[in-house]
């Protein structure tokens, strides 16, 4: 891989794109170029290819065309998370060091250690003897962020970490995205249903907008009302008010005049 | 809480109480071992036992004193094999129906379930109507329980990623090897072959001697060795196929490599003493309620819980009544009302407490 020509680019790719059955594009032609320590976010309705560009980006998944560059280790946070057996937080989390364990090994204390740290990390130290389904959505969200900081990488993919979880968890959670990429230069890369997260927390942004149609840049510059409004086929408002003394800004999907469209 | 803390608190409690019950359970299967060496149409009293078990191990030119030819021709020539062959039947079963269960995230399912044991038997027993010897049967169960597996895969597909399509294989390939094994015994002389054949699908450890207890001590160990080894890794399969391959691990592989490493154990046991059904199945539920979910305390708390559960069932097979009974029998009829049992109770807690 020739770093010189990526520069501080944590995750770059030009000219992907990728179809299951051959002529029939899920996408075509994307390009980015993401630096180490940004927050990533990627929008576009069900059925846009998202998932099929985030197992692109995880290595699972062999794009049909283009090309994909990326420096560091990568983990992968789903969506909330079931499990079929009865594991401590601790255990959960301890699975992030798969990578660092031998086919035939058991994690060493070291091992348990990250885990631990990792919870630590996130605040939830308190939960490690517990058992995993035990917790609300979203502290299980966290414990699978603290499996993805005791794997040691440096990416961070999310799928659509917010889509399950309550407002005020919501929140915990973009918080959290924000503080890892910012204080521990996570590049962290997030699929979201929500314009409003992406708005408040990612600094560049994609906008799946069609096969060969899509929108990059800055999170503010791509996130206008049109953009939205066209990706998603629903009014959506940039609206401005005061908060905290602050002039502050935030999109809304318009769904007030459902009772005047009424059929 | 600091992490030494942490350390010092929580894990020592949980994990030293597992490893005390682990130890409990080995305990118990030594002495039950030791026990049933003793049991049977000639009794044994348990310090005459100790004094052969002894004479075994430290030989010396002197014999020991106190006990007589039959005693020590019992113990060593008869029962002696046929404990360590139900013992390590026992453990195998345990062991294996714990990894597959934990390999498939299905609670149904056991080395009956995926086709081993059926394709075993048919390999066990197209090798005795061949007139092979023993060494010829154990290959051919062997190879035919791999046989069965390779089907399995080739039809659910290589990635074994689908794990219904892959359990319901397993019934289909199992109900196939079942008819070829009925196609088998329907061709085979009635006089000679077909009473040992019909015998050895019943599963009995009758004819346990000294060379069938290399046969199915060697595969055991080298795989069980192996799957114990990789009880961690097996945690990790319990997560969703594509959350596991993010964390990096090679799921197909490993997952050929786990049925690979079971095969070789169900099909030496079936080789030695036949079809023995619903020790796989439910052991691993018992052990699982006692022990939990890691498979690094799991599996082996399975293996010793099949180990004492099949040697008290051969114990029972022995002495019941004047004839033997076939232990897959035993097995079936004492298995089935627990395995139900089961399904009732955990209906509501649920395989995982949600």
């Amino acid at each position: 891989m020739d770093t010189s020509v990526l520069g501080t680019a944590a995750v770059s790719f030009s000219g992907l794109g990728h179809a299951y059955i051959s002529d029939s594009w899920i996408f075509r032609g994307y390009h980015a170029s993401i630096k180490k320590g940004e927050v990533f976010a990627i929008l576009g309705p069900n059925g846009r290819g998202k998932t099929t560009l985030l197992k692109i980006l995880l290595g699972a998944l062999q794009p049909s065309e283009g090309s994909l560059h990326v420096i560091g280790d990568l983990a992968f946070v789903p969506q909330l998370f079931q499990v079929s057996f009865d594991f401590s937080c601790l255990d959960m989390v301890l699975m992030g060091r798969a990578r660092k364990v031998g086919l035939f090994s058991k994690p060493k204390a070291s091992d348990v250690q990250a885990a631990f740290a990792a919870l630590e990390r996130l605040g939830i130290q308190h939960h490690a003897e517990r058992p995993f389904h035990q917790l609300s959505g979203g502290q299980r969200q966290l414990v699978v962020f603290a499996r993805a900081i005791a794997a040691d990488a440096q990416i961070l993919i999310l799928d659509e970490p917010t889509s399950a979880l309550d407002l005020e968890n919501q929140k915990h959670v973009l918080l959290w995205i924000h503080t890892l990429s910012r204080e521990d230069g996570l590049t962290v890369l997030m699929t979201t249903h929500h314009p409003h997260h992406a708005f408040a927390v990612a600094d560049q942004a994609l906008l799946m907008m069609g096969c060969e149609r899509f929108e990059i840049g800055p999170a503010k510059d791509v996130l206008t009302k049109d953009a939205l409004s066209d990706l998603y086929r629903v009014p959506m408002e940039r609206v401005t008010f005061q908060h905290n003394g602050r002039a502050t800004e935030t999109l809304v999907p318009v769904f007030s005049d459902l009772r005047d469209n009424a059929t | 809480m600091s992490w030494a803390q942490h350390n010092a608190i929580g894990r020592g409690t949980n994990a030293s109480r597992r490893s005390v019950y682990l130890y409990l359970l080995a305990f118990a299967l030594v002495a039950l071992c030791i026990v049933s060496l003793g049991i049977g149409r000639y009794g044994v009293p348990i310090s005459t036992i100790v004094r052969i078990l002894g004479a075994m191990v430290w030989p010396s030119d002197v014999a020991p004193t106190g006990l007589t030819q039959n005693e020590w021709v019992v113990v060593t020539q008869i029962r002696l094999p046929r404990i360590i062959i139900s013992v390590i039947s026992g453990m195998g079963l345990g062991l294996s129906g714990a990894v597959l269960q934990g390999l498939f995230r299905n609670p149904l399912v056991g080395p009956d379930i995926i086709g081993v044991s059926h394709g075993a038997a048919f390999g066990g027993v197209f090798a005795i109507l061949l007139g092979a010897s023993v060494l010829g049967i154990v290959s051919g169960a062997v190879i035919g329980g791999l046989l069965a597996l390779s089907i399995c895969f080739a039809i659910a597909g290589a990635s074994g990623n689908n794990i219904l399509t892959l359990v319901l294989t397993g019934l289909i390939v199992s109900a196939f090897f079942g008819a070829a094994v009925g196609v088998i015994q329907y061709v085979a002389d009635p006089d000679v072959q077909l009473p040992s054949i019909v015998y050895w699908l019943l599963g009995s450890f009758a004819n346990a001697n000294w060379s069938s207890v290399t046969t199915i001590v060697v595969p055991f160990f080298v795989a069980g060795t192996m799957l114990l080894m990789m009880s961690w890794r097996l945690n990790l399969l319990s997560l969703d196929d594509f959350d596991a391959m993010a964390l990096g691990l090679n799921v197909a592989r490993l997952r050929w490599l786990i049925v690979f490493l079971v095969t070789l154990i169900v099909a030496s046991q079936v080789a030695v003493s036949g079809g023995i059904g619903w020790v796989g199945l439910i052991i691993p539920h018992f052990a699982r309620m006692i022990f939990g979910a890691d498979h690094r305390t799991l599996l082996p708390a399975s293996a010793l819980l099949g180990g004492i559960y099949v040697v008290a069932m051969d114990d029972i097979a022995r002495t019941a009544s004047n004839q033997e009974i076939p232990i897959g029998l035993l097995t079936a009829l004492v298995g089935t009302p627990i395995f139900a049992w089961l399904l009732q109770k955990n209906r509501n807690r649920g395989w995982r407490s949600e």
